[in-house]
């Protein structure tokens, strides 16, 4: 089957004063209808910036974007107004993602204003239904976004996100800005509509246990590429690349008597703007070799689910 | 036995505004021991942060006001003492780390300069004997290269290198009590990592009480010894840490232990607390926790339990766990 999303080698550089920000940098991923694709990674690692770039939300330097077959890496604005509807974007911050002088029916609304869709009590019935699908009473409606708590406010992005019927939602960090209890209602909220309306997810985020929690798939970023990409489970019970076992080992588990096995990394994350010679991790990897300071690894198959980006497979690897 | 470092009884922080009082921190009660790291949890509004403020008496007075409770230190209460006495302490014997590391470091000094004043105020000495207890402060958190690295502005550091600088701020005058406000929770996973195993360390090799305010569970599990869980103001459940995550027995940190995604256990849905956090204005009868409770039972809603032991060092205020332990 044709995935609905599609992105082969893409490359969204931005030209700064002193060189290039080489910010996504080949890469290349697939998202299936109907499909959660996991995107985690540090903050500056590029995850962000593909997102928007699939969204031609920023412009791809290189590279093609193809959705439902359709390219539009490189297409004319005019072209890709159509195409919008099918792809929308769930932000971070719902505090900062909705205009705070509109109303929370506006605000839903206002997608189909744009894209001419309806009229105005075909609009407001639309938007009556979205409201109850996200779990909000019909009494809200009149209200503005600052008279909501964060779980409700992301509510709200979420409707508005549902309001053209898209099929591809790129969620950037949707749940990073709520308290825990208020985060598992959005996470189960989402994963009803994914399943109510065969929706795909691009589902960007840095926390891993949630990554994990919604994930069929997860690529691993580290400074612009995806050093590894597997099925959601088989990522935490078998990472393979050295980066993704020291994210993962970091993450601190509820769980006292977990035996700690943590690698801790050393360093800071490179810039994207020097990023290393050879593979861009060398500089923090416990088993660095010559091979690596000069070598670029390419994204390689490993076992039907698996591909990993490291010269080594684990047991091939040894401890400077 | 270890020594009682911080002793807090009934510590009741409100904010009076336009008429109305919001009870950020109504009736808290803990203590914390040298060399231990005690969790303050909760979600945002529950008061963590305003206790750990009131401990250092920075509460802005208007609009809040510490309205009631002892704070112990070293056996002294602090709200007996002077505001120049109050000075004297912050930043020498308690020292406090925020979450933002940015808004800690002032832009236009050095890193070295602002260690070094902290020196300089508490323990005196020249400006030279400073600045080279400042180059060791910036060893001991591990920030390579700390020579060279004093004379750098805060923005030349990144989010980590920043965070390790506010620590050595705070540790500059080895305080008996550390307070860290999530002082990660601006940081990346993988420098996360180093920096809370850097506090355990320090806390450990210096002999501390840490206070360390979080929302994440994972940090509890993985560094406190003892947690005490927060919900609107009060103080719900204490216990050892072990205890608390085997077994827990306020509904509320049921709720939230079921709710975290665990690793290994992909699809399924999450453990939901419905419902929110009721506004400090407008505060539920009886048991705040009780709108929200899948247990609650008529009594809840009129009468507010108290944080009764259930074991001797597990307290618990919910007349339903407590009820329970008794049968």
């Amino acid at each position: 089957m044709r995935p609905l999303l599609s992105v082969t080698e893409l490359k969204v550089h931005f030209p700064v004063r002193h060189g290039l920000v080489r910010a996504v940098d080949n890469v290349s991923l697939e998202v299936g209808s109907a499909e959660t694709v996991g995107l985690v990674g540090e903050s500056g690692c590029g995850k962000t910036t593909l997102g928007k770039a699939i969204l031609r939300l920023v412009k791809p330097t290189a590279g093609s974007i193809r959705l439902a077959g359709t390219e539009i890496a490189d297409m004319s604005r005019a072209l890709l107004r159509p195409l919008r509807r099918e792809m929308q974007m769930i932000f971070q911050d719902p505090q900062a993602s909705l205009n705070p002088r509109q109303t929370v029916a506006s605000i839903i609304e206002e997608p189909m204003i744009v894209h001419n869709i309806g009229t105005r009590t075909e609009r407001r019935e639309k938007v009556a239904w979205l409201m109850a699908k996200v779990g909000m009473r019909p009494d809200a409606s009149g209200r503005y976004p600052h008279e909501f708590s964060g779980g409700q406010r992301q509510r709200i992005g979420i409707a508005r996100a549902l309001a053209l019927n898209p099929k591809l939602i790129v969620c950037d960090e949707p749940v990073s800005a709520l308290d825990v209890s208020v985060r598992a209602q959005v996470i189960n909220l989402l994963e009803d509509l994914k399943r109510e309306f065969e929706l795909s997810y691009l589902f960007i985020s840095h926390d891993l246990s949630v990554v994990e929690h919604v994930s069929d798939r997860i690529a691993v970023m580290y400074l612009g590429r995806i050093v590894e990409t597997a099925e959601g489970s088989s990522l935490w019970k078998r990472p393979l690349h050295p980066y993704t076992q020291a994210l993962i080992s970091a993450v601190p588990v509820p769980d006292p008597t977990a035996v700690s096995r943590r690698v801790v990394l050393q360093g800071d994350l490179p810039s994207p703007l020097n990023p290393p010679t050879g593979c861009r991790f060398h500089t923090r990897c416990p088993y660095a070799t010559e091979l690596c300071r000069q070598s670029e690894p390419q994204l390689r198959r490993v076992d039907a689910a698996h591909q990993m980006a490291c010269h080594y497979l684990p047991d091939e690897r040894h401890t400077n | 036995m270890s020594a009682r470092l911080l002793e807090v009884r009934d510590l009741r922080t409100h904010f009076f505004n336009r008429g109305t009082v919001a009870k950020a921190v109504d009736g808290v009660s803990f203590h914390v021991d040298a060399g231990e790291m005690l969790a303050l949890v909760g979600e945002s509004g529950c008061g963590k942060s305003v206790t750990a403020y009131s401990l250092l008496r920075l509460i802005a007075d208007p609009p809040g006001k510490i309205v009631g409770g002892e704070i112990l230190f070293e056996g002294h209460d602090l709200m007996k003492l002077s505001d120049d006495e109050m000075r004297r302490l912050r930043g020498d014997r308690i020292a406090m780390i925020f979450q933002d590391p940015m808004s800690s470091l002032n832009p236009v000094f050095t890193i070295g300069a602002q260690i070094a004043e902290s020196v300089l105020v508490h323990r005196g000495g020249t400006k030279a004997a400073a600045l080279s207890r400042a180059v060791e402060l910036l060893d001991l958190v591990g920030i390579p290269d700390s020579r060279r690295r004093i004379d750098e502005y805060p923005h030349r550091l990144s989010g980590g290198m920043r965070q390790r600088a506010v620590i050595a701020m705070a540790l500059a005058c080895e305080p008996k009590l550390l307070i860290a406000d999530e002082p990660t929770t601006a940081l990346d996973v993988t420098i996360q990592a180093q920096v809370l195993a850097l506090i355990s360390e320090l806390k450990q090799r210096l002999g501390m009480g840490v206070i360390m305010i979080t929302h994440d569970l994972g940090v509890v599990a993985q560094h406190a010894q003892r947690v005490a869980v927060m919900y609107a103001g009060k103080i719900v459940e204490q216990a050892a840490v072990a205890d608390l995550f085997s077994r827990p027995l306020h509904p509320y940190t049921k709720g939230l232990l079921a709710s975290i995604p665990r690793q290994g256990a992909s699809g399924g849905r999450l453990n939901e607390i419905p419902g929110m956090v009721p506004s400090l204005l407008a505060m539920p009868r009886g048991c705040s926790f009780a709108p929200r409770c899948p247990k609650a039972v008529d009594r809840c809603t009129h009468h507010v339990p108290s944080l009764a032991d259930i074991s001797p060092l597990h307290p618990v205020s919910c007349f339903v766990a407590q009820q329970e332990a008794k049968l």
